[in-house]
């Protein structure tokens, strides 16, 4: 009976999202306000985690199958994207790529500094000393 | 044989499983990283479909019922999330920065390349939410005036690509800490390359999922700025 109780409650959450998705006017998909609200049951502790977990990571891991509907979904508009395939995969692929490259040096570059400050003040408090 | 298959409901949820794991073998055999158990699969389909003459309509029937458990996959990747949120408390700097940089690259980027392809307003627009998750891609480009179907194939491209190549992307470019990984992933690939990111580490997983509902939401407001510059 495990099972089912978590995934009552994976589907509960799914369908008051899609609630969400028809009454609120903004294009925000169900998905996106399902996994705010089981992120905040999960940080507030009205949904416990191992009340959740063997069901969701059962569904995190099926993730790419699930996927593979939606992509064969490409061949019922192949005409319109006949039209305009070059730019659209040039544009694809290359904003990809940057989006990936910029996200990750920014980051990086954040994290490396607040951690070189850290060892800085570290060293300042124990009088240098740590390093030598 | 189409007229066959159309009675069955099954065609379509075992065309994809099968798939799927044929996927699995090839990738197992062969360990190069072009033979993505996904990429794989959709070839495989979309040829059976083309080669027995079988309507995409009557594969849809079927493997509808797969697809319709994105919305819950999606509510579940809060968990891993969850797991590591003690980390993701310490670095919101690095974490908002770094996706808000990577949504304004892909808003300039692809307001460049569209000018410089003359594309009009509606093929501008149908490209803006490429990089963000399918199910919130489309209500932006339906509600923009985009093309659905295209706005549909510009996400494939970019989560497949996101997939296959991000490793190698990230080593280009000498990215190599996990959380900037993540967000990385997440940010340009959204869900089709946090399932990748989820098999590099829990934490590239956890910071990527994460990446995908905040370059998401960011997303949502920056098309409402660009859209209005073609």
């Amino acid at each position: 009976m495990k099972y089912i109780k978590q995934a009552a409650i994976i589907f509960t959450v799914s369908f008051i999202a899609e609630l969400m998705e028809q009454l609120i006017p903004i294009p925000v998909a169900a998905s996106i306000y399902g996994l705010a609200l089981m992120l905040i049951g999960l940080v507030t502790k009205i949904i416990p985690l191992e009340k959740v977990e063997a069901v969701a990571d059962f569904m995190v891991e099926i993730m790419p199958v699930l996927f593979i509907p939606p992509t064969v979904s490409i061949m019922a508009s192949v005409d319109a994207i006949r039209e305009m395939l070059i730019p659209l995969v040039i544009i694809s692929v290359v904003s990809t790529i940057l989006i990936m490259a910029v996200t990750g040096r920014v980051s990086q570059h954040i994290i490396r500094g607040d951690r070189a400050k850290a060892d800085r003040s570290e060293s300042a408090v124990t009088g240098g000393h740590a390093d030598e | 044989m189409n007229e066959l298959l159309s009675q069955t409901v099954f065609f379509g949820i075992f065309i994809t499983l099968i798939s799927y794991q044929a996927g699995l073998w090839i990738k197992r055999r062969t360990k190069l990283a072009l033979a993505n158990p996904l990429l794989m699969a959709v070839i495989m389909i979309i040829l059976f479909l083309l080669i027995f003459n079988v309507d995409y309509e009557t594969y849809e029937k079927g493997a509808d019922y797969i697809s319709i458990f994105l919305t819950p996959a999606t509510v579940s990747l809060a968990v891993p999330l969850y797991r590591r949120i003690e980390l993701l408390r310490s670095y919101p700097k690095a974490i908002f920065a770094g996706i808000a940089a990577g949504v304004l690259t892909a808003m300039v980027s692809i307001f460049v390349m569209s000018l410089a392809f003359g594309l009009n307003h509606q093929e501008y627009v149908t490209l803006l939410p490429k990089s963000i998750t399918t199910a919130i891609a489309l209500g932006v480009s339906e509600k923009m005036g985009g093309i659905i179907g295209i706005t549909v194939v510009a996400v494939s491209i970019t989560g497949i690509l996101g997939n296959i190549a991000a490793e190698t992307i990230l080593k280009i470019f000498k990215i190599d800490e996990p959380i900037a990984k993540g967000l990385a992933i997440g940010t340009g690939a959204h869900a089709l390359g946090t399932s990748r990111a989820m098999e590099i580490g829990e934490i590239e997983g956890a910071m990527s999922s994460l990446s995908i509902v905040v370059a998401g939401i960011m997303t949502v407001i920056a098309v409402s700025v660009f859209a209005l510059f073609i």
